[in-house]
């Protein structure tokens, strides 16, 4: 078994007096597509933030690469490789498509030619090779979806934290983007996605952790979470297993 | 902007105007057009490509002015390097004012407002403290020379104006293709982007920062050599803020000509609404309120941005305005 790429211990996060994350301890294989699934609510988003840097834990540490990296900043994290997209998307809305993948780029480059070579390239490899001159605010769900994940793959990540970028996708274009995913793991990014669309858990992921009130409740192959009596109840309410046994 | 022949025409352009014009008031009109373009140049990176907008520019004018000046008289330094000392003080007061406030976290209004107070601060303890002359202001001597940097041509006034201004051009231009300038637009655009995808927001400020001041600094440093006389209004004064960012705001903030057209056109009206009204005081100032109103509301681009806004109302008018939705 890999060495994991991602090391969470007891990493905790409240905020005020709530408490939004508490004592989660989960590790990513390097190689892997790892997801996290959970109830709205059950901190998935706050998880991606503590770990790409945007949200300081409350208590815990986090290994990422062999080296403990707990507290350090979002863009020095992006610097060491851990890549992320947001739920809710966030193009740079005045520049082109181009500039925006650029950005990401130059982090890896510092040469203007070499930077936009590099945004042609991952352009290409989410689908968006027409759409470079395109200003970023005339995107589609879809399109701004790929752009997300464009910017984020710019930075050659080692890690990647895709946060729901399936959400508000219709099947086609669902269809469309789950090799784009499978073909990123295959050429040696791990993968670390939260996800509703379950379809594609269970046809992408290797590993899943489950996520509920804040604390991980399940964990393991897809088909085994889904159909743990305590992630159905996690989503469905107090004794939803026992009456979906019931029924034939 | 791709190709660098534009800025070239323009500064060629502008370099031949003393050779077809030889009224002092014409080209006394050119100069002081020009060291607000280059005021606006300064406030032009930080606040139109790094979308920070700073209500106190004077802060970085009045320190290249008092450098300049007060190295000459009261310590007896040769003009030249004086000048270039000043340009040096507009880079520190941007390293210090950036560091306060972007390592305080402060944005958006917030501040222009820290901004906004630097600078009166600064304008109250320049009226106070002896060594800037206090209330009286400091003198530069007359000695019109090439060695003292005081010409008795306006015209050779004009050309160093225009080589400043050159200068900042071919800065702005170099920006804008490189990697701290496409991280310094991200930042503007949307700044936890731009620190997802590895950009340290808070040094690309401070640095956007630092060119900044030091811009605007030449322009307070030219003022010195051209009217010899400094005072806290004139180099902290409220005045200069407002021009330094009216004028990027009026042509197109975050171009490279944005500036240098906002100057020469506010500047035009200005002059020509103290001509109609027969010099009333502060009239100039109700004109670039109305300017800026009307740019604001009819070309959010600027004046230099026109076309692409007219073409866009167009072509959002053919789709229905489809554009419009997306955008919410």
């Amino acid at each position: 078994m890999a060495k994991p790429l991602l090391d969470l211990r007891g990493v905790a996060r409240r905020f005020g007096g709530l408490i939004a994350v508490s004592g989660v301890s989960m590790s990513v294989r390097e190689g892997s597509i790892t997801a996290l699934i959970g109830p709205n609510g059950a901190g998935k988003t706050t998880m991606f933030s503590l770990i790409s840097g945007f949200l300081k834990p409350s208590e815990g540490q986090i290994y990422y690469d062999g080296r403990e990296v707990t507290g350090e900043p979002a863009y020095k994290l992006a610097r060491r490789g851990i890549g992320r997209t947001f739920q809710i998307v966030q193009p740079f809305a005045g520049l082109t498509v181009r500039e925006n993948i650029c950005v990401g780029s130059y982090l890896r480059c510092r040469q203007r030619a070499a930077a936009n070579a590099a945004a042609e390239k991952v352009a290409r490899e989410v689908g968006l090779e027409t759409l470079l001159d395109a200003p970023a605010d005339t995107l589609t769900v879809a399109g701004r979806k790929r752009l997300e994940l464009a910017k984020a793959l710019a930075t050659e990540p080692k890690l990647l934290l895709l946060d729901e970028v399936l959400a508000g996708l219709n099947p086609s274009e669902i269809r469309d983007i789950i090799p784009v995913i499978r073909g990123l793991r295959d050429r040696g990014i791990t993968i670390l996605m939260i996800e509703h669309v379950m379809q594609a858990v269970m046809s992408l992921a290797e590993h899943v952790f489950v996520l509920a009130e804040g604390r991980l409740i399940a964990e393991g192959a897809p088909a085994e979470v889904a159909g743990s009596p305590i992630v159905i109840e996690a989503y469905l309410g107090h004794g939803a297993a026992k009456r979906l046994a019931r029924t034939p | 902007m791709k190709s660098f022949t534009p800025i070239a025409i323009v500064i060629a352009g502008l370099a031949a105007v003393p050779l077809l014009v030889h009224s002092n008031v014409v080209l006394n009109f050119f100069v002081v057009a020009l060291m607000i373009a280059l005021a606006g140049q300064g406030w032009n990176i930080l606040g139109g490509y790094g979308g920070q907008y700073s209500f106190g520019h004077a802060i970085f004018f009045g320190s290249g002015a008092y450098v300049t000046a007060i190295l000459q008289v009261k310590y007896g330094v040769n003009a030249w390097p004086a000048f270039g000392c000043g340009i040096i003080a507009g880079a520190v007061a941007g390293t210090a004012v950036g560091w306060l406030a972007f390592r305080a976290g402060l944005r958006g209004s917030y501040f222009a407002l820290v901004t906004l107070a630097f600078a009166e601060v600064l304008r109250i303890v320049a009226s106070v403290a002896p060594i800037t002359g206090a209330g009286v202001g400091t003198l530069v001597k007359l000695d019109l020379s090439f060695a003292s940097l005081q010409f008795e041509s306006r015209a050779a006034f004009y050309w160093l104006i225009l080589a400043l201004v050159s200068v900042a051009l071919i800065v702005t231009w170099a920006i804008e293709r490189s990697r701290f300038g496409a991280w310094l637009t991200a930042v503007r655009e949307n700044e936890e982007a731009a620190r997802a995808l590895g950009v340290d927001a808070v040094a690309v400020k401070i640095g956007a920062m630092v060119i900044s001041g030091a811009i605007t600094a030449a322009a307070g440093c030219f003022y010195v050599q051209y009217f010899l006389f400094v005072d806290s209004h004139i180099a902290y004064g409220a005045w200069i803020s407002i021009e330094a960012l009216l004028t990027p705001i009026i042509g197109g903030a975050g171009t490279i000509f944005g500036p240098l057209i906002g100057a020469l056109v506010v500047k035009a009206l200005g002059e020509a609404a103290l001509v109609v009204t027969g010099e009333a005081p502060g009239l100039d100032l109700v004109v670039f309120g109305v300017v800026l109103i009307v740019v604001v509301g009819f070309a959010p681009r600027g004046i230099g941005g026109l076309r692409t806004t007219l073409l866009t109302k167009i072509k959002r008018g053919l789709g229905g305005g489809t554009a419009e939705v997306r955008r919410g």
